[in-house]
């Protein structure tokens, strides 16, 4: 059920007040263009009708948020040949990216012609099967911001801890902030300021925003994922443009710190490094933009010990996922949106994950939109 | 994958894990990411696949478990709860 009315959420007297607040400082000519990075965000701000909440001048861009949104296709082929061609492979995944369409399939559609793929809910369940199944090679397609990336970086201190040799990742680790620069990057990009993701910035903290604030002058206001965090949070941010301030401020203060969570840093410092470019669906390859394993990790490194054919992908031409990726077009604005890709018949990831802008669109709003 | 959900600590066990409590299902995770928080059995953490990711109030953890059930993810993180098949 979408709760439009303010008196169905819980602190109503607060919400009421926020968005009061809102109103009260916003002025009729202003035109904030404000970009929610995180998909967990899009779908609250659908989920609970906050656009409709808040003034017609503040409009939201979906980000780039969703780990499997932002993949590009090769990468899940590239991972289920290694693991059609061998039949001593498994390849283990999240439930997210068992749906993520590839050139010849999704992982579902390749267990279905005989692939032995498993899904997972943590990266020490991977490890778990690569103990059980000591004949056999299991190769882990890690995926994720930096919520994720300490979790696959402890299982694999766990199988150097174990010497455990048939255990593989296969890393398509990303990170915000360079992501939010390269958006800022494109040309006639026009973006106010940022909703910074929540868990992400659990492991990261503030400072690494401070580019976007400091460099760029946008202001970034780390939130929670409540209806009342998210205006608490769009008001934090109005307020700064109003004063022509930029600074990165967090208003899901009871979860994420100033610095961050520093043993999740340091040990993603340990074994993970900076790719020199990574590409990204939509938007291209970006510099220092995703995480690979250390050298000295490379026995565990799928990409090191498994011939991986780089697979590249022409996307459906149509698809206009890369351009609702930065904005530039509302998910309902692309081609093949409601008509050709559906949840049920994704053709772009955008609608795969329930996190993604087009599903998103989708589902909440497609009873009330005329396509 | 990106919501975190809450669970509470009812048993610290070896090798960095902890039985942790949500709405009454029990699964091992794994807490080497707080160990500098001295975490102890009553604590609330919340748990993103299969580790816990900082400690959070016992007030925070009934909050964020209401979203979850407010946007009708609340089985969806149970069931990820039930996955965990850590030895």
């Amino acid at each position: 059920m979408k709760m439009r009315f303010v008196d169905e959420f819980r602190n109503p007297e607060l919400i009421r007040k926020t968005l009061d607040e809102i109103e009260r400082i916003i002025e009729p000519d202003d035109h904030f263009r404000i970009m929610e990075a995180c998909g967990g965000h899009t779908y609250s701000i659908f989920h609970f009708g906050l656009q409709e909440l808040l003034p017609k001048n503040i409009e939201f861009i979906h980000g780039p948020g969703c780990p499997v949104c932002v993949l590009p296709p090769g990468r899940v082929d590239e991972g289920l040949e290694i693991a059609s061609k061998n039949s001593d492979v498994i390849f283990t995944a999240f439930g997210d990216v068992m749906r993520v369409p590839g050139k010849k399939g999704s992982p579902l559609n390749y267990k279905a012609m005989g692939t032995d793929v498993r899904m997972i809910y943590s990266p020490l369940d991977a490890l778990n099967i690569a103990i059980k199944n000591p004949d056999k090679k299991i190769i882990l397609f890690a995926i994720g911001f930096e919520t994720t990336a300490p979790s696959t970086a402890i299982t694999v201190l766990k199988a150097k801890e174990l010497d455990i040799d048939n255990f593989f990742v296969y890393s398509n680790h990303v990170k915000i902030v360079p992501v939010l620069k390269s958006i800022l990057d494109q040309p006639n990009m026009r973006i106010d300021g940022f909703i910074g993701p929540g868990h992400a910035s659990v492991v990261i903290g503030a400072h690494p925003y401070e580019i976007i604030a400091k460099e760029y002058k946008k202001p970034v206001v780390i939130s929670g994922f409540e209806p009342l965090d998210l205006l608490q949070s769009i008001l934090m941010l109005i307020k700064q443009l109003k004063n022509g301030e930029s600074k990165v401020e967090i208003q899901y203060k009871r979860v994420v710190m100033e610095g961050g969570n520093v043993s999740a840093l340091e040990i993603i410092d340990q074994v993970f490094e900076d790719r020199p470019a990574f590409e990204w669906r939509g938007l291209g390859a970006i510099q220092n933009s995703a995480l690979k394993l250390k050298p000295e990790f490379a026995k565990w490194d799928a990409e090191v010990q498994f011939n991986v054919e780089k697979i590249t992908i022409e996307e459906n031409k149509d698809a206009q996922c890369g351009e609702v990726l930065k904005g530039m077009l509302k998910p309902n604005q692309c081609k093949l949106f409601g008509k050709v890709c559906t949840p049920d018949n994704p053709v772009g990831a955008l609608m795969v994950s329930s996190e993604g802008a087009c599903a998103t669109y989708y589902n909440h709003l497609y009873s009330t939109m005329s396509l | 994958m990106c919501l975190a959900i809450p669970g509470k600590i009812i048993e610290l066990l070896d090798d960095n894990l902890a039985m942790i409590d949500v709405s009454g299902v029990r699964r091992k995770v794994n807490i080497s990411l707080i160990k500098h928080e001295n975490v102890q059995v009553d604590d609330w953490v919340l748990i993103h696949v299969g580790f816990a990711m900082n400690k959070i109030s016992e007030e925070q953890a009934k909050e964020q478990l209401q979203l979850l059930a407010e946007i009708g993810e609340e089985q969806e993180a149970l069931a990820e709860v039930k996955g965990y098949q850590f030895e």
